[in-house]
């Protein structure tokens, strides 16, 4: 890419390569979602292929909107602000560009092996274990990066946002590792060395912190640095943001066995896991407030600023889905929605709502500055207000639909006659879905259409910039 | 050794409370709010228009 636009001091190369792949890969991976959602509202969409089928696409589409579009995200962000928050460059230049062909590598083998088959069957850690290795020592490098960027600070406090990105990269690492330790039988079939009970704990334990600390931790990296910058204010509570960070990274690491009530898992380590859970609603809202608030003395800019508005709406949608998660952990609430699409919809009101929302205005923030522009100086402010519309819209058809389908598939699978045989079969329950299935393709697609324009936008403030600094060059 | 850990954990949380309200840390942490404003050149050195509009 153009060397026009690099910054005297800091790496901008670097942030600028995964900004625009977080675009290319939003649109990738909610294309397969959409066409999987597709596939379970019409299932002859599987055309009887495996590689086509749902059970392989659906491993692709968390992975790519997880790890591609989340990660490179994260990766964008994540080294912009710890240069400008510690004004200085990044440790090294050569980890940096390691890191994102390493990262881009993982993502197309991931895309191969996993319509091929070729699985783990953990859930979000299917990948096979010589792409584990890749990814190991791409994070190892990623870790050694930006440590190495706090220690050469030049601002003697670490700003906050750096403590949450650190926190989320280094959980990530142990928790990664941990869960995908395997004994490999061949290049591309591995058994893990977890068993049983403590295998389905451990899976959860990183499955939970996914959550917890890849799509929160480091997407409140973004919300702190993100939401000031655009509201043009400092955040809130600075000292409330400490407790938040302590309190948050404390607590989440415990509430994965809610994702095991009612199972093997030993009754206390469930009823733990959902005590956290309830715990954790504090720490989330606080989070939630100082964000929201920020913007006190400032609401008149959401009127006409639609990057704000992203950012502001995704942290209602955070709020809203930090509220459902520990009434979901509940054990009585959690034996109507377990294994329903009530599960479904709580995880996109939190990937779609909170994390793609939030990264989306801090991409529109962050995408101009990469090409020279001021910051949010997009091609056209009017798209980004489309897409933000297209966005919350398809975020909403989305989730209303799998809580209408996900209650009433608790409800039906409960249903007993008075002789206590089952009032409903399974299949009953499934056609009596296909309704709400047919809402989430229209959410989804609404949800991508904006993805696409975005990109649309994306190219155009790109081909503008270019041209203007070719006639600056001249 | 259960309720040592609850005690552990209660003070912990005390004394990150402590630690962010103290009032002779009032002034720093306001201060370090502003660490994004600090450093206003996001654009490159080429382009000097200012940026607060």
């Amino acid at each position: 890419m153009s060397t026009a636009f690099d910054h005297p001091e800091y790496n901008y190369k670097v942030v600028r390569q995964f900004a625009i792949m977080t675009v290319v890969w939003g649109v990738v991976g909610m294309a397969v979602g959409v066409l999987i959602a597709a596939q379970l509202a019409w299932p002859q969409l599987n055309f009887d292929t495996p590689w086509f089928s749902f059970g392989r696409l659906r491993p692709l589409h968390t992975n790519a909107v997880i790890f591609a579009f989340g990660g490179c995200a994260l990766f964008a962000t994540s080294y912009y602000i710890v240069q400008r928050t510690c004004h200085t460059r990044l440790f090294s230049d050569t980890l940096a560009s390691f890191t994102f062909w390493g990262w881009q590598a993982v993502i197309v083998a991931a895309a191969i092996t996993l319509p091929m088959g070729m699985t783990s069957t953990k859930e979000y850690a299917e990948l096979e274990w010589p792409i584990d290795i890749l990814v190991t020592l791409v994070w190892v490098s990623y870790v050694v990066n930006f440590l190495g960027t706090l220690a050469i600070r030049k601002e003697s406090h670490i700003y906050v946002a750096n403590w949450f990105f650190a926190a989320f990269m280094i959980m990530i690492a142990i928790l990664y590792v941990g869960n995908n330790l395997a004994v490999p039988v061949s290049l591309t079939k591995s058994y893990s060395v977890w068993a049983g009970t403590v295998d389905a704990m451990i899976q959860w334990w990183w499955g939970h912190n996914a959550v917890g600390f890849f799509l929160t931790a480091g997407f409140l990296g973004i919300m702190y640095y993100f939401v000031p910058k655009q509201a043009g204010r400092p955040v809130y509570s600075y000292r409330l943001s400490i407790v938040h960070f302590w309190a948050l990274i404390s607590i989440y690491v415990w509430a994965g066995a809610h994702h095991l009530h009612y199972s093997a898992l030993p009754d206390w380590a469930q009823t733990s896991g959902m005590v956290m859970s309830l715990i954790l609603l504090a720490p989330s809202w606080g989070g939630m407030i100082n964000g929201m608030m920020t913007l006190s003395g400032a609401w008149h800019k959401l009127r006409t600023d639609p990057i704000l508005r992203f950012l502001v709406v995704s942290l209602s949608f955070y709020g809203m889905s930090t509220f459902e998660g520990p009434m979901m952990s509940i054990k009585t609430v959690n034996a109507l929605s377990h294994n329903t699409d009530w599960t479904i919809g709580h995880v996109h009101s939190g990937a779609l709502g909170w994390v793609a929302m939030v990264s989306i205005g801090a991409l529109y923030h962050l995408i101009p500055i990469m090409f020279g522009r001021k910051a949010g100086e997009m091609w056209s402010i009017g798209l980004i207000n489309l897409h933000f519309w297209l966005a919350t819209i398809g975020t909403v058809l989305y989730i209303a639909a799998m809580w209408v389908n996900g209650i009433m598939q608790g409800l039906m699978w409960r249903a007993v006659n008075e002789d206590g045989s089952l009032k409903y079969s399974f299949v009953e329950s499934v056609e009596a879905s296909h309704g709400g299935y047919v809402v989430r393709v229209l959410g989804g697609a609404f949800f991508l259409t904006g993805m696409l324009i975005m990109l649309f936008n994306v190219y155009m403030t790109t081909r503008d910039a270019k041209k203007e600094a070719a006639v600056a060059a001249a | 050794m259960r309720g040592l850990g609850s005690v552990f954990a209660l003070i912990a949380f005390l004394s990150v409370i402590w630690w962010a309200y103290g009032p002779s840390r009032r002034k720093r942490f306001k201060d370090d709010g502003d660490i994004p404003f600090r450093d206003n050149s996001e654009m490159p050195a080429r382009d000097d228009k200012d940026r607060s509009k």
